[in-house]
């Protein structure tokens, strides 16, 4: 009786039947595509995996250019289990990344963006943005040669956009070069400014999903469709998954752990063979085959410029496919696919070249 | 035509009388404004990483003649910069700023096709310092090197 007391008065102040509630009520729709569904949870799951392998790392972490590479070092020789936690840092970075891409693109081809959902897409979208942020930062913590020439390159390649280039450049650097300042500044950026950003993205997002429901894709609409319960059918399904992600990522740190490389230098050739992480492989894959000039403007320019544009369409998606109709269903259809097909075609090339 | 001191048409109780509540607002509204400003002003200038003036290096000593045997490079200091010296296939001294024209990356010479090479997106220029394949959109800058006894001297020209 003591607890029920106990509940009674929580009850009482923070409401939290009103949250059982509304946990009872939500289902999930059970339809062919709903392997789907499961994208976004894992997406967040490895995302959490992040915040507490992230938060272990500062514990020995030192962000400068004397003492970064060190550092890190000593968690993976010293520190018990520091290997481990690293590699599972920079796996799970990886895999929440691929998960996010699968996440994205289900979303567009099931067109779970068509209203109420705009918001959850563009929030979506704000997130793919900082986690790619995330990763172009935490890249450059280690201070390895890789990592050196990956962040020159890419602030560089923000330098080349016209007018608001340089300013940005030079804000991303804290300097006119790639030093001790950008590596100060990355560290701000991925352990304070980003995690809030984000957090605050995530709280919208899966409020809005709350909000709406789980989308059921437009051709489906007309049928009855059988649904499960959300507690505790569907989270017991999901934690399953997160289980499963535990050990893949479990044997990925033991099997391939994460190499730390060379330490930087900002006077000496950058290494034969260099690339970036494969989320980037399409990008750069892209920017080696542009000529170097193209109706006389930069080859890498015109090339930066046209991927921006792609970044803000993506924004718009929702706000341009509004309605399902044959035409634009083929014309989207269409788009993804080639923006899928550009993808992995660029990265396998760029990954065996 | 709206103004502080009061307008008749949406305002006819304090018709054509500057009234006190709407000066007020306004000296509320301009001071927030100024408020706003003067904090985040601040912030965006704080932002700006402050310009670090650049040594008025215009020479260097880049390499000793012994560490450049033909047909081979090294990457030396020039200020904050990288710079490359090299010996041409035909015994010639050059030397060239080492960053890539296309996106900052450090090259190096390669022995083997006798060209200077940028790893990261394949760039190639010649031991002109031209870009001659790949994505390099300009020539490498050019510096004058003379030897002094066994020292390299790189010179900006």
């Amino acid at each position: 009786m003591r607890i029920q007391s106990l509940i009674a008065w929580f009850d009482e102040r923070l409401s939290i039947s009103t949250l059982v509630a509304i946990a009872r009520k939500k289902e999930v729709p059970l339809h062919r595509h709903s392997i789907w569904y499961y994208f976004g949870g894992m997406t967040l799951f490895l995302f959490t995996v992040q915040v507490v392998t992230g938060i272990l790392l500062l514990l020995y972490y030192r962000p400068s250019s004397e003492s970064a590479f060190e550092s890190v070092q000593f968690i993976i020789t010293e520190v018990k289990f520091g290997w481990l936690i690293r590699s599972i840092h920079s796996w799970s970075a990886n895999l929440m990344i691929a998960t996010l891409f699968i996440h994205m693109f289900s979303v567009f081809f099931l067109r779970a963006y068509y209203p109420p959902r705009e918001i959850t897409w563009v929030s979506g979208v704000f997130l793919l943005f900082i986690v790619i942020c995330f990763g172009f930062s935490g890249y450059l913590l280690p201070w390895n040669k890789l990592a050196f020439f990956a962040t020159k390159v890419g602030t560089e390649i923000a330098g080349v956009v016209p007018v608001v280039g340089r300013p940005i450049l030079r804000f991303l650097r804290g300097g006119d070069d790639v030093t001790g300042a950008t590596l100060t500044r990355f560290f701000g950026f991925h352990v304070a400014v980003l995690p809030a950003t984000a957090t605050v993205f995530i709280a919208i997002h899966v409020l809005m999903v709350q909000m709406h429901g789980m989308s059921v894709p437009p051709k489906l609409l007309g049928q009855p469709v059988k649904k499960m319960k959300f507690v505790p059918n569907f989270i017991l399904r999901d934690l399953i998954g997160w289980i499963l992600a535990i050990g893949v990522l479990a044997a990925l740190a033991a099997l391939f752990p994460w190499e730390l490389g060379e330490k930087a230098d900002a006077f000496a050739s950058a290494p034969a063979g260099i690339k970036p992480e494969w989320y980037f492989l399409f990008m750069f894959q892209t920017l080696k085959w542009l000529p170097a000039k193209i109706l006389g403007m930069d080859g890498e320019v015109l090339g930066i410029m046209a991927f921006n544009i792609v970044a803000l369409l993506l924004f718009i998606v929702p706000f341009v496919d509004r309605s399902d109709n044959r035409r634009r269903r083929l014309i989207f259809n269409l788009l993804g696919v080639l923006a899928l097909l550009f993808i992995v075609v660029m990265t396998i090339v760029g990954y065996v070249t | 035509m709206q103004n502080i001191f009061g307008d008749k048409s949406t305002d006819p109780k304090h018709a054509l009388k500057p009234t006190r509540r709407r000066f007020l607002d306004y000296l509320l509204g301009t001071s927030a404004f100024a408020t706003l400003g003067a904090i985040f002003y601040p912030i965006f200038k704080f932002m700006q990483p402050p310009q670090i003036i650049e040594s008025a290096e215009n020479s260097v000593v880049a390499a000793k003649l012994s560490e450049i045997p033909t047909n081979s490079g090294k990457i030396f200091k020039f200020g904050n910069k990288p710079g490359i010296v090299l010996r041409t296939p035909a015994g010639e001294l050059k030397a060239f700023s080492a960053v890539c024209t296309h996106l900052e990356c450090i090259v190096q010479y390669r022995p083997d096709t006798k060209q200077i090479w940028c790893a990261c997106h394949n760039g190639q220029y010649n031991l002109n310092g031209k870009n001659i394949g790949g994505p390099p959109p300009r020539p490498l800058e050019e510096y004058k090197v003379n030897t002094r006894g066994d020292d390299i001297v790189v010179t900006r020209s």
